[in-house]
């Protein structure tokens, strides 16, 4: 299965019954898909008039207590940025996939990996972050799509599932979990008040104390899902000496430059954030005691080799980056020839 | 004795209200309530407020309210209604928000036929930030970004976004009303009923433009205010009902 059809696949078990979407290439199969299935098992597919339009739809559904997902490519994420600030200050539950491509402007549609400030820095406006999931595999995508709606539930927040074209246009085998029954109960949200009180969503905090309490209880929120949800993989790392730090299909493309090395004799290996947002520094800090050299690779100019150096500040190592941005894919020889060359110099 | 004017259920009591002395908001704000109530409507009511003056209505409605993003009421109501039919969903907007920033959700949302409501306040100008210039502002209207008076050359002309939107098919009702006089307050009353009833009936979009004065920021005393509206405002926006599809619609539905 093609990965952008497994993360809707994959969304709809997870009890996902409505999608906004626009289209936008590397992922117009995702809304595709859901077209084709949405209404079939009762659930809500639409095709809006802009990505801003899907996104506050979102928020509509999301208010209702619906499990609610939309998909975009770089230029439209731009445009839904107005409203997963909105969700974050509203703190309803969404899971929005980005499948990158090459920028900025509208770039091109290869795959890239130019959004991840935009990603893990909160993209919108105000004091925010969202959490970021970054699947390497037709399976991750599969697992971390369900898991992305069950966080996005636990915490009351809007989860980013990123990938690029790479990711979305693949095929692997995989398998998908049993269909999602039992949905958490949300006694926030607003069904019409019945005999009940009646209730208020609202981001519109005018007194400035409040204001603060809430951006601290956000703060509050993050740091519980770092302490609880911060998600990698460590790959030959076990006698490594040199370490690459690198995710999604970049880190697919290290692993095979590692594969290379070793054979060489390089005792190289891959640390690669699952979660690029809450970031597994700990992980760094604990593999820096042993290791003084890392080298991250990203089909970017140098975005999260900026978190590589913030997890590391403390530390006395080496930290290298090599980049291609621009939706230029680079190959295993490629990475494993500038493994070479870090390694040497070490 | 029968006491007739009674307080509505779904407006809140003991609120001290943030509009300006003769801000046409409470006048609608009543009726909406008053409609919710007479109706049987409140208890899945689910009303979008917009970024403007009325963001606040929640302070006053006493049933669900979401607020909005400016210019997303009809956005956030299509997914509000869409996940869940069984909510009335009413989006709340102004000038400024349905007819500038929210064009393009207007015009998609009514050309869906969103089985929403909308009520939209008219009061030509932006009223939360100052008095600028809206879309709905007259020619020559002297406001805080058009101090000279609107000017067609350099500003455009006033936008009639109801009269648009009532030809699209899925526009089942529309119509333009007035606040300015007791007379305006029974016939918007009317109107909104009658939008509701387009909901309640599943018969698809409805849409009252509410022709409302705004004293503050025109710079006149609440007296005026409604003459202007009656003298002024009305030249561009006539009142009277722009579409009304109900009987085909419920042909259509059997």
């Amino acid at each position: 299965m093609s990965g952008n059809h497994c993360i809707a696949e994959a969304a709809i078990r997870a009890g996902c019954r409505c999608y906004f979407g626009y289209p936008i290439t590397p992922q117009n199969e995702l809304g595709e898909y859901m077209a084709m299935n949405m209404r079939k098992n009762g659930g809500v597919f639409l095709q809006s008039e802009s990505e801003t339009a899907a996104i506050n739809m979102v928020i509509g559904a999301a208010s209702t207590g619906a499990r609610v997902m939309t998909s975009s490519s770089s230029p439209g994420v731009s445009l839904k940025q107005e409203g997963l600030s909105f969700l974050s200050g509203f703190e309803f539950p969404a899971v929005i996939v980005n499948m990158m491509r090459g920028g900025p402007g509208l770039g091109n549609i290869a795959p890239a990996q130019g959004d991840y400030f935009q990603s893990t820095r909160g993209g919108g406006h105000g004091d925010y972050r969202t959490p970021v999931l970054a699947p390497a595999s037709v399976q991750e995508l599969a697992d971390l799509t369900v898991k992305a709606f069950d966080l996005a539930d636990k915490y009351r927040t809007p989860i980013l599932l990123v990938g690029d074209g790479m990711m979305g246009q693949m095929k692997e085998p995989v398998v998908f979990p049993e269909p999602v029954t039992n949905l958490p109960v949300k006694p926030w949200a607003l069904k019409g008040r019945g005999d009940g009180p009646s209730r208020y969503q609202a981001s519109l905090i005018l007194d400035g104390l409040e204001m603060e309490r809430h951006n601290w209880k956000l703060v509050r929120k993050y740091k519980e899902i770092a302490e609880q949800e911060t998600l990698f993989e460590l790959y030959m790392m076990d006698d490594a000496e040199f370490a690459v730090v690198a995710y999604g299909t970049t880190a697919r493309i290290a692993k095979g430059a590692i594969k290379r090395a070793r054979k060489d004799g390089l005792k190289v290996g891959l640390i690669r954030p699952i979660t690029l947002f809450p970031f597994p520094d700990k992980i760094l800090q604990k593999v820096a005691q042993k290791i003084k050299n890392f080298l991250v690779f990203e089909m970017s100019t140098g975005q999260m080799v900026e978190d590589v150096r913030l997890a590391l500040e403390d530390e006395r190592v080496v930290i290298d980056f090599h980049g291609r941005p621009g939706g230029i894919i680079p190959t295993p020889i490629e990475f494993s020839r500038v493994i070479h060359r870090y390694y040497r110099r070490m | 004795m029968e006491l007739i004017n009674k307080w509505p259920e779904y407006h809140k009591k003991d609120v001290v209200s943030h509009y300006c002395p003769g801000c046409g908001h409470g006048i609608v704000h009543r009726i909406v309530a008053e409609l919710l109530e007479e109706m049987d409507l409140g208890k899945k009511a689910y009303l979008v407020c917009p970024a403007g003056c009325a963001v606040l209505a929640y302070n006053y409605f006493d049933f669900d309210v979401i607020e909005s993003a400016h210019g997303r009421g009809t956005a956030i109501a299509t997914g509000a209604k869409r996940a869940n039919p069984k909510l009335f969903v009413i989006s709340y907007q102004g000038d400024g928000d349905l007819s500038a920033i929210g064009t393009a959700e207007t015009i998609h949302s009514a050309n869906r036929g969103e089985n929403i409501c909308v009520v939209f306040i008219n009061n030509a100008v932006y009223g939360m930030t100052g008095g600028q210039m809206a879309p709905t502002s007259l020619i020559g209207q002297s406001t805080t970004t058009s101090p000279a008076g609107r000017n067609s050359e350099v500003d455009g002309y006033p936008l009639h976004i109801t009269d648009i939107v009532a030809q699209f098919p899925g526009v089942v009702y529309a119509e333009r009303v007035s606040v300015s006089s007791p007379a305006g307050v029974k016939k918007t009353k009317k109107a909104i009923r009658n939008a509701f009833e387009t909901q309640q009936e599943g018969l698809g979009y409805s849409i009252v433009e509410v022709l409302s004065p705004c004293p503050t920021n025109w710079k006149m005393d609440p007296v005026k205010s409604c003459k202007w509206i009656d003298e002024e405002m009305v030249k561009e926006y006539k009142p009277g009902l722009l579409t009304d599809k109900r009987e085909e619609k419920r042909k259509e539905k059997g």
